[in-house]
């Protein structure tokens, strides 16, 4: 039997993090041996809601191996209207997780995408009732590799079934079965999150009022897996990773994955948008010291990016995800043709991306476009013009919040909502 | 990308607007390329209940048509016209916007591949203040209608109505119906012989769909219909 508990209240751990990121004997490199694990602390009992599915209720992956027992970290924000009609899944991306619009328990920032969710915001919660859960394979309370294998009594760790976009979405649809709603009035996300939006498009029409994929594609590009893999094997080339047994072992890959963060950080920019915050400036400093210092802000920039990473992700959950968005191609399971994944929907589509995204460039949406109009799709899409590059859709963009705001009003008032 | 400066009705709708608006069938499906911020489009769901789609290549167009709840995706008429099925609308509308086209030829062909029927307004380039103009001036028109200097004007493909006739006949589009407006929006005379509209019309509006062999002896100046640009 499922069951929904809330999570237990904890005092805010906030970190307090010395401000330098650099071993001071060894000014090259970045440190990782006194980080705490906060993040395990999340695995089992997160600071949110948890649904828990028995084993009666297996989650039948694409591989073929029903994952169980499972359990469901998710935030709601909004109150459920009296014909269930008005629920908005919110899908997250790579590193988020179910913390959209509350202050995150780990790092004690905003939610991830608090500029888009909210009260007054384009995704209304005073109008809408948000769901927003931890994909499965996660690390901040869905079933992932650094839960415990119920059958070991230890982490799952690599003996974690492989998982799939669309084994990220028949998890969230037993969430909103669970929460008793038939019908979404909308799926929204960016990037890993637009691919689950398109997966949830294709897999459950019916269940799909609207649809919002943002900053993503329907297939992942053989650039976007060569900088997964990239990410992974600095990870397993991490002596601390143990084969992935970190957890059994007491370690912590922390520099592999700083690492992995760092090389994927700089896909999420553009040239353009380093270059206007960065440049060539030096850090806390007026001369180069010709040494392998943290001499350029941007160094010390992607140094905190990495550090600050580490402190709320799991090693081994980072490969799972990636390797996730890796085999996401809509196409590839529907004869070759994307189409034929949307043929007859009646899901209204707002499709967007940004100028400067070079991980998902427009070219992507505009296959996802051009895929809806084969389909007969009623869609919206708009590039919007930014520098900010591909997280420009978590960022305050004003094109953004006035696009989607159109959208979701015209759909609400189609909706009766 | 209207370059007409538009005259309105009594409730503020473009008369031009109305009057593609009364070809299209209630309920059906219509796309409206080059769409601008969705007026026409918008018109056509409230008074004529489609189901519409635009594409319109401006930022600024596609975000208030989005704004207004009409789907329409940013693209332009040259590149994404050709990722559409077959008969996939009833109605493909392209107003006051194959001037600016690079491939005029090329778009009306899918316009009629695409929809069982295209909509086609146009300038007409060999209005009688134009013709004056080049006549007795010796440069490029720059009228009420025309406003933009050569250098910077979108419009890139000028044509008369008769220009257009022809294409339409070199495609084998039939003409089920046509409207020449006067400057001021209201119809020249519908019986009027074409030399006239092609010299009073500042522009025309065309209702076509693809020739089949049994309508290929029709004769196009006979279609013409009444059409006094009133809102019904």
């Amino acid at each position: 039997m499922a069951v929904v508990e809330r999570g237990y209240r904890r005092p805010l751990t906030r970190l307090t993090h010395p401000p330098a990121f650099v071993d001071p004997d060894n000014p090259c490199i970045m440190t990782s041996g006194t980080l705490p694990q906060i993040s395990a602390s999340q695995v089992e009992s997160p600071d949110s809601l948890v649904a828990r599915f028995g084993p009666e209720r297996p989650l039948v992956l694409d591989s073929g191996v029903e994952l169980s027992p499972l359990q469901i970290a998710y935030q709601t924000y909004g109150e459920l209207n009296a014909a269930r009609s008005n629920a908005v899944l919110v899908c997250h991306a790579l590193t988020g997780d179910q913390h959209a619009a509350n202050v995150h328990p780990v790092t004690g920032k905003p939610g991830w995408w608090s500029t888009m969710v909210g009260p007054g915001k384009p995704i209304d919660t005073d109008r809408y009732f948000v769901i927003c859960s931890n994909v499965v394979g996660g690390c901040l309370g869905t079933t992932g590799p650094a839960s415990i294998n119920p059958e070991t009594g230890k982490p799952w760790a690599l003996t974690f079934p492989l998982v799939t976009i669309r084994d990220m979405v028949r998890a969230q649809a037993m969430l909103v079965d669970f929460l008793g709603i038939d019908e979404l009035f909308c799926v929204a996300g960016g990037s890993m999150g637009g691919m689950q939006v398109l997966e949830w498009a294709a897999s459950f029409p019916e269940r799909v009022y609207s649809a919002m994929p943002i900053a993503t594609a329907a297939i992942h590009s053989a650039q976007n897996i060569a900088f997964s893999e990239v990410g992974r094997q600095a990870i397993m080339a991490d002596p601390e990773w143990r084969g992935g047994r970190y957890l059994e072992a007491g370690t912590r890959p922390a520099k592999g994955l700083a690492v992995a963060r760092m090389g994927a950080h700089i896909t999420y920019l553009s040239e353009e948008a380093l270059h206007r915050k960065f440049g060539r400036r030096l850090q806390d400093r007026s001369a180069p010291t010709f040494t392998f210092d943290a001499d350029f802000q941007v160094e010390s920039y992607l140094r905190h990016q990495g550090e600050a990473f580490v402190e709320r992700f799991d090693a081994n959950s980072y490969l799972y995800v990636t390797r996730a968005m890796d085999y996401f191609d809509i196409a590839g399971s529907h004869d070759g043709i994307l189409a034929n994944a949307f043929r007859g929907t009646r899901t209204r589509f707002c499709v967007i991306s940004f100028s400067s995204d070079w991980l998902f460039p427009t070219g992507n949406s505009r296959s996802v476009v051009h895929a809806l109009n084969a389909a007969g799709a009623s869609v919206s899409f708009v590039e919007i013009i930014s520098d900010k590059g591909h997280d420009a859709f978590l960022l305050d963009e004003p094109e953004l919040i006035a696009t989607t705001s159109g959208f979701l009003a015209a759909a609400a008032r189609k909706r009766g909502i | 990308m209207a370059i007409s400066s538009p005259h309105f009705d009594h409730d503020g709708e473009r008369l031009d607007h109305l009057l593609m608006a009364r070809m299209v069938e209630p309920g059906s499906r219509v796309l409206d390329v080059g769409c601008g911020d969705g007026t026409l489009l918008d018109l056509l769901v409230r008074e004529r209940d489609v189901d519409g789609r635009g594409i319109e290549l401006s930022h600024e167009g596609v975000s208030r048509s989005v704004a207004r709840g009409l789907s329409v995706i940013q693209g332009d008429a040259d590149a994404d016209l050709a990722a559409y099925p077959d008969d996939c609308f009833d109605y493909v509308i392209l107003s006051q916007t194959i001037q600016a086209t690079r491939r005029p030829r090329v778009v009306l062909e899918h316009l009629l591949r695409i929809g069982r029927r295209a909509i086609v307004s146009l300038p007409n380039f060999g209005h009688w203040r134009v013709r004056t103009h080049l006549a007795l001036k010796g440069t490029m028109p720059v009228t009420k209608n025309l406003p933009d200097t050569w250098y910077d004007t979108p419009n890139i493909h000028f044509c008369t109505i008769r220009d257009f006739v022809e294409l339409c006949d070199a495609v084998g589009a039939d003409i089920e119906r046509a409207v020449a407006l006067h400057a001021n929006g209201r119809p020249v005379g519908v019986n009027a012989p074409w030399w006239l509209w092609n010299l009073f019309g500042s522009q025309a509006v065309f209702l076509l769909r693809r020739r089949t062999p049994s309508t290929t002896d029709h004769n196009v100046a006979d279609q013409r219909t009444v059409d006094h640009g009133k809102k019904q």
